[in-house]
């Protein structure tokens, strides 16, 4: 047995009084020991990053404080020492690293005085001397031009290398355990392969404990030695990740793990003849305006789609799948014309709606209805449910009676209670705003769906529970579905077709199953070989 | 190109933007003052009290008031753009020499106040967000709320009744003691007395703005993922106050700081009038009464000009202070 590095043991955090529990966590027990990479899974609210946090001694006191039960590292508890010997922890023998490095990173700070920061507050170096070890972290790392990176402010640098200018610093002085919490989930996925394999390489460099919180078992598959999963504040299992992931004991466990897009791509539908969307050569470019008499330069221009053409026949799901920049989220809005392309023709059924005035266009709009990514944002907090679904049929001309008697009947469909239809938004949790989102798009009768992203802020469990009411809606509506997304899982889980998008360009398109069994084009190769835990199967279980 | 030079290309390309702007608030201001009803020559026939129709329309001949309006405005710009800002009938002078010897005046009480209103503004507000929920904070607070809401005229009155009349420390007004003929470091010591009672009033509404701004953007601060970071370096807490949350903390103060210095011309106006201190505030205010366009269009001139200029001026500091921002 290798070294223990770090147990908790019976640990309770109290939350403040008036949460919607007493507890944050309840009585948790994890053993770290070195060069070891344990998993902390669980979904949003089940206490896994404050456990996280409750290690360095970082919870947000003092409303969230520990109860009861020790953190021991080394001979100590944490829990008990004191402030200074805290903060000579911190840093050097334990570490953290966050979710998303643009905000954990000091935007008015360069990346080597960050870095420089942790020297200067626990070891007596030269200036000179720190300078150098900060050049070499970020060589370690494999940041391209660290003579550069270490004088470069966090907004100049891309996200991977933010997360890697985080992990050298988190590395600096070779702790014995890091923590990464989420560390991969606000990254692209050819982005979080190699950060992840960065993280498994210094591991096994410096053999540090790694205690890792996500909520993504592909992730998991990819990285863990054992896993812990956390419900509610409890643990509700643990074991090696085989065990784990294979034969899960816990029912839900084995209804997390079924939760999880497969990647087995869905047969193509046979083809209907009618196209009900179509464009040709569509482009768009933002910036690239003149400046102010013709002094200074030229703003950046930035082509952000490039002579797409895509096709949607009735009744069947394309899916445009790319990394964040790609341009997708920009194409589904020139496709509804939320924005005007530069160039190009949109053909909605046999109606040629590119040069269409706002007026001429109304009527056509309720044939293209859109659901967004983020369920908070998208609806207006100062509206009642019944009246975001209801809005629109009223728009288009439909009496009041009509448009609440279909209101009370897509409640139904999408699955929410007829109450629901006096309420306001911020009463439902993120996967029922999402029906909302639903029902308020389907109110209006269209032919065409288009999704940006609507399962990405949901846990696994409830993305699994929209996806499911998206395909039973396709089906019952014989609608077209245009799916935005950037994983791959989801998008073989729902799509008949892809379409993969990178820089403003569609770089290649086909059936799904074809094109994950059969990628032809260099950059979809790399996004299926990113998929983490892609050679990993999860088994199947009746939930 | 380095950053240096992109910032002197900046500057430059700012101040030719600076003055179609500059002609345009010139323009427009021209257009506004005339609208009014009057003019010069009645407020100086009214003083008179006897003046004859034709004595009246000979006078308008004289200062060219009987031309058009566009003619008119067409022979300010002219002067304007040869740095003429014509004369003023009231006070018998060229507009040029009267507002730059208010000018000074008045430069010097707003920049003693914006020195006062935003060091220790953002000074309290450190201080506040650092004891938050303690005695210090909570005085802070209701100082702030207290000055916030007082108006500016009664707390000039009440600091010459207090500090002048009663207790004596500070002249009750004016810029220096006309009487006494100070020269060199007499001089100074004496103009800096009379400064100490207007500076205050002027500063304590913006004071209060500054603390409660401060307060809050370094509590905003706080909240924020990279403080977490920094504390999970093992970092001390004190340098996170000073290094990491301060400098990211100032940077609304400074915009809104940018944004007032205009307003504080408008205030100028109130606490020049009560401490009778002899700037561009009193003399606006003067020069209104006696339909005195000239100087009035030249003080407005001015005053446009200044804040162009301390516009430029904070978007440079912003530069300095927050490297997102981007020159170009």
């Amino acid at each position: 047995m290798t070294q223990k590095l770090l147990s908790i043991n019976d640990l309770s955090i109290l939350l403040p009084i008036g949460a919607d529990r007493q507890y944050a966590v309840q009585d948790i027990g994890v053993e770290l020991h070195a060069g070891e990479t344990v998993c902390v899974v669980g979904e949003s609210g089940s206490g896994k990053s404050l456990t996280a946090r409750a290690v360095m001694g970082l919870l947000p006191a003092p409303h969230v404080r520990v109860d009861r039960g020790e953190i021991i590292f080394g001979d100590e508890d944490i829990t008990k020492v004191s402030y200074e010997r805290l903060r000579g922890l911190r840093g050097s023998e334990i570490s953290m690293i966050f979710q998303e490095p643009m905000t954990a990173l000091n935007p008015v700070m360069t990346i080597g005085d960050q870095i420089d920061e942790i020297f200067r507050y626990h070891v007596s170096m030269s200036a000179k001397e720190r300078a150098k070890k900060a050049l070499s972290l970020l060589v370690d790392v494999n940041l391209p031009d660290p003579a550069k990176i270490i004088d470069a402010y966090p907004h100049e640098l891309s996200g991977g290398q933010r997360q890697r200018s985080m992990i050298a610093m988190a590395l600096a002085l070779g702790p014995k355990i890091l923590i990464a919490d989420e560390p991969t989930t606000a990254l692209d996925v050819t982005t979080q392969a190699q950060i992840l394999q960065l993280i498994k390489d210094m591991q096994k460099r410096l053999d540090t404990g790694v205690l890792f919180i996500t909520h993504d078992f592909g992730v998991v598959a990819d990285i863990a030695d054992r896993v812990v999963v956390m419900q509610d504040g409890k643990i509700v299992e643990t074991g090696t990740t085989k065990q784990v992931l294979q034969t899960p004991s816990h029912p839900y466990t084995k209804s997390l793990i079924a939760a999880i897009p497969r990647l087995k791509p869905r047969k193509a539908r046979s083809r209907a003849a009618e196209v009900v969307l179509k464009t040709e050569g569509v482009c768009k470019s933002f910036g690239g305006g003149n400046s102010f008499f013709g002094l200074g330069r030229a703003n950046r221009e930035v082509k952000a789609v490039q002579n797409v053409q895509i096709e949607l026949r009735r009744g069947e799901t394309l899916g445009v799948v790319g990394e964040s920049g790609s341009g997708k989220s920009t194409l589904a809005r020139c496709v509804i014309r939320l924005i005007d392309s530069d160039e190009g023709k949109l053909q909605l059924g046999d109606v040629d709606i590119t040069k269409l005035s706002r007026n001429e266009l109304r009527p056509h709009r309720k044939r293209v209805q859109m659901v967004f990514q983020d369920p908070f944002a998208s609806l207006n907090p100062r509206i009642r449910v019944g009246d975001i679904i209801s809005q629109g049929p009223i728009l288009q001309g439909v009496d009041q009676e009509d448009a609440s008697k279909r209101t009370y009947e897509l409640l139904d469909i999408v699955g929410l209670d007829r109450r629901s239809f006096e309420r306001f938004p911020h009463e439902f949790s993120g996967g029922q705003r999402q029906r909302i989102g639903i029902a308020r798009a389907l109110s209006l009768k269209p032919d065409i769906l288009v999704a940006d992203e609507p399962v990405s802020a949901l846990d696994v469990s409830i993305q699994a529970q929209i996806l499911e009411l998206l395909d039973d809606i396709r089906a019952q509506m014989d609608l077209s579905m245009l799916f935005i997304t950037h994983d791959l899982r989801v998008a073989a889980q729902v799509c008949d077709y892809v379409a993969v998008m990178q820089s403003g360009k569609i770089v290649e398109m086909g059936p799904t199953a074809e094109l994950f069994a059969n990628p032809k084009d260099a950059y979809t190769q790399s996004l299926l070989a990113a998929i983490p835990g892609k050679d990993w199967h999860f088994s199947e279980f009746k939930t | 190109m380095t950053r240096s030079s992109k910032i002197f290309r900046y500057v430059g390309k700012r101040l030719l933007q600076g003055v179609p702007i500059i002609i345009a608030i010139v323009v427009i201001n021209f257009f506004l003052l005339n609208l009014a009803e009057g003019d010069a020559v009645d407020v100086l026939a009214g003083e008179a009290g006897s003046a004859t129709p034709e004595y009246m329309e000979q006078l308008r001949k004289r200062f060219g008031l009987d031309q058009p309006l566009p003619v008119q405005l067409m022979v300010y710009l002219k002067n304007v753009l040869s740095l003429d800002l014509g004369y003023s009938f009231r006070h018998e002078m060229p507009v040029n020499a009267l507002i730059f010897d208010r000018f000074a005046a008045t430069g010097l009480l707003m920049t003693s106040t914006i020195i006062l209103a935003v060091g220790f503004g953002i000074l309290l507000g450190l201080l506040a967000a650092m004891r938050l929920n303690t005695w210090k904070d909570n005085i802070i607070t209701v100082f702030a709320l207290i000055t916030y809401a007082t108006p500016l005229f009664w707390v000039g009155l009440m600091m010459i009744v207090v500090f002048s009349l009663n207790l004596g420390w500070f002249p009750t007004s004016g810029m220096t003691n006309v009487a006494a003929f100070y020269e060199g470091w007499d001089y100074v010591v004496d103009v800096s007395r009379h400064l100490v009672l207007p500076t205050i009033t002027l500063s304590l509404f913006y004071l209060a703005l500054y603390t409660r701004m401060m307060r809050a953007s370094m509590l905003e601060q706080y909240g924020q993922d990279y403080v977490v970071t920094a504390r999970a370096k093992g970092l001390t807490e004190r340098r996170i106050t000073y290094v990491h949350v301060l400098r990211n903390a100032l940077l609304p103060v400074v915009t809104m700081a940018g944004v007032q210095v205009g307003a504080l011309i408008g205030g100028s106006v109130i606490v020049e009038s009560v401490f009778a201190w002899p700037g561009l505030g009193m003399l606006a205010f003067e020069s209104l009464f006696a339909r005195d366009l000239n100087l009035l269009l030249g003080i407005f001139l001015l005053s446009s000009m200044l804040v162009v200029a301390v516009n430029l001026i904070v978007d440079i500091i912003y530069c300095f202070l927050d490297p997102r921002i981007e020159v170009n």
